[in-house]
């Protein structure tokens, strides 16, 4: 396709481009419940829900408690043979720092709780000004940056699904008992999976230069 | 579903001369570096930005063959020492009749890494030489391999697990292997292939198909 000249393209704010395929779309405002998603590609683009912001705020302070939870009270118990081995989320980051596999632990503490801990951090920081009619803080726009970056890295549910695995796996040597930083921990991906379903991002970014200071 | 309309054969922000932003969406003319609504570096398309791609993938595929060579995990048990490859875990496994585990472990330790570098040598391909899948099948295709690129990881937190866990002295204790950190390794370089993979360039080809 040969692109034909536009000599009357509408001013630039009345325009967006699909995150995803590109396509050149007319910016509308998408009313609260409505999915609006791409003619070309479908992928959803926005998709704002009833008093998502103060929602999210919500299940992300929830999730930082939970997290705290999930720290510091013991995880696992296992016992065999009259011993008694308690584990706690510490000990399994812990568990390559001896030896060639050293490195690892730091890749554990990020995945597990560092950077979900960093996210729940940065959205409050972003959204909770705003949830209060504020303007936006100062580096909001870095902070939500930052937020959408680390989205992939933070694998708390793929740390769930880990532990399933492992008790299975244990299950016929020993005896294990999940310990309340377990069930803290599971709660803590079903609020995160929730506060993910609320969010959504090109909603955010445009709310947040709609209020920006200026 | 509302739909954001636009007239029927799709103009993309690039033919209209504009640049979009692969973030927030917004367009802004060319030549404009940084989104102004949400400060990300706007990326024009170029197909040299593939060997950012074909660069981790690469990284990504030397590194899962030691992965799968050194032992995963060993077990001294009374005395005695076992070591477990990835695939050693998963025929244990299903000697002791757990078939749900093992294939869990089986396909986010072995089937998905090979079939996510499958799928990101072909979708790369696909951008300079015409394939026969098509453009939604491998839009999907590109959601899915971003989707699952993180499961993967379980075996990593799985081998943690049970090395904290499994520390009863003499009856049995469990220690990492070596190959924990090259599969740790070899996920996050696929998932950093398939992340700098511009998923525009899937949608760039019909353009030139049409004519």
């Amino acid at each position: 396709m040969t692109a034909p000249a536009f000599p009357h393209i509408p001013d630039l704010d009345g325009m967006m481009a699909c995150p995803a395929c590109d396509a050149l779309l007319v910016d509308r405002t998408v009313s609260v419940g409505a999915t609006a998603s791409c003619p070309r590609c479908h992928t959803v683009i926005e998709a704002p829900r009833p008093l998502a912001m103060t929602r999210i705020i919500m299940l992300a302070l929830a999730a930082l408690i939970l997290m705290i939870a999930a720290v510091f009270f013991p995880f696992l118990e296992l016992g065999a043979a009259g011993m008694v081995r308690r584990s706690s989320l510490l000990d399994t980051v812990m568990a390559y720092a001896t030896g060639l596999t050293a490195p690892l632990t730091l890749a554990m503490a990020a995945l597990i709780v560092v950077l979900p801990v960093t996210r729940f951090l940065t959205l409050l920081y972003v959204l909770g000004p705003m949830a209060f009619g504020w303007h936006p803080a100062r580096h909001a726009v870095h902070a939500f940056r930052v937020t959408e970056a680390l989205r992939p890295w933070a694998m708390a549910e793929v740390f769930i699904v880990g532990v399933a695995v492992a008790l299975v796996k244990v299950a016929g040597l020993a005896h294990v008992s999940l310990g309340p930083a377990f069930w803290a921990f599971v709660a803590l991906v079903i609020v995160t999976v929730l506060k993910d379903n609320f969010m959504s991002r090109v909603t955010v970014w445009k709310t947040l230069e709609a209020r920006r200071r200026s | 579903m509302e739909n954001l309309r636009s007239a029927p054969p799709i103009l993309t922000a690039r033919d209209a001369g504009l640049i979009g932003c692969t973030h927030c969406g917004k367009v802004d003319r060319p030549g404009v570096v940084r989104c102004a609504r949400c400060g990300a570096r706007l990326r024009p398309r170029d197909v040299d930005g593939l060997q950012k791609v074909w660069a981790w993938l690469i990284a990504g595929m030397v590194i899962y063959i030691p992965a799968n060579l050194y032992p995963m995990l060993s077990t001294v048990s009374l005395g005695k020492t076992t070591e477990n490859t990835i695939l050693g875990g998963v025929i244990e496994l299903m000697h002791h009749g757990s078939y749900g585990v093992a294939g869990i472990v089986f396909f986010a330790s072995i089937v998905i890494p090979i079939a996510k570098f499958i799928a990101i040598i072909y979708l790369g391909l696909s951008v300079t030489r015409k394939v026969r899948m098509p453009m939604h099948r491998r839009h999907t295709l590109f959601e899915i391999v971003e989707f699952i690129g993180r499961w993967s990881m379980i075996d990593v937190f799985v081998v943690a697990i049970l090395s904290s866990l499994v520390r009863l002295d003499f009856a049995a204790t469990i220690t990492p292997g070596i190959a924990a950190v090259s599969f740790a390794l070899s996920v996050a370089f696929t998932m950093m292939a398939a992340l700098s993979f511009d998923e525009r360039l899937i949608w760039d080809a019909r353009n030139e198909d049409a004519e």
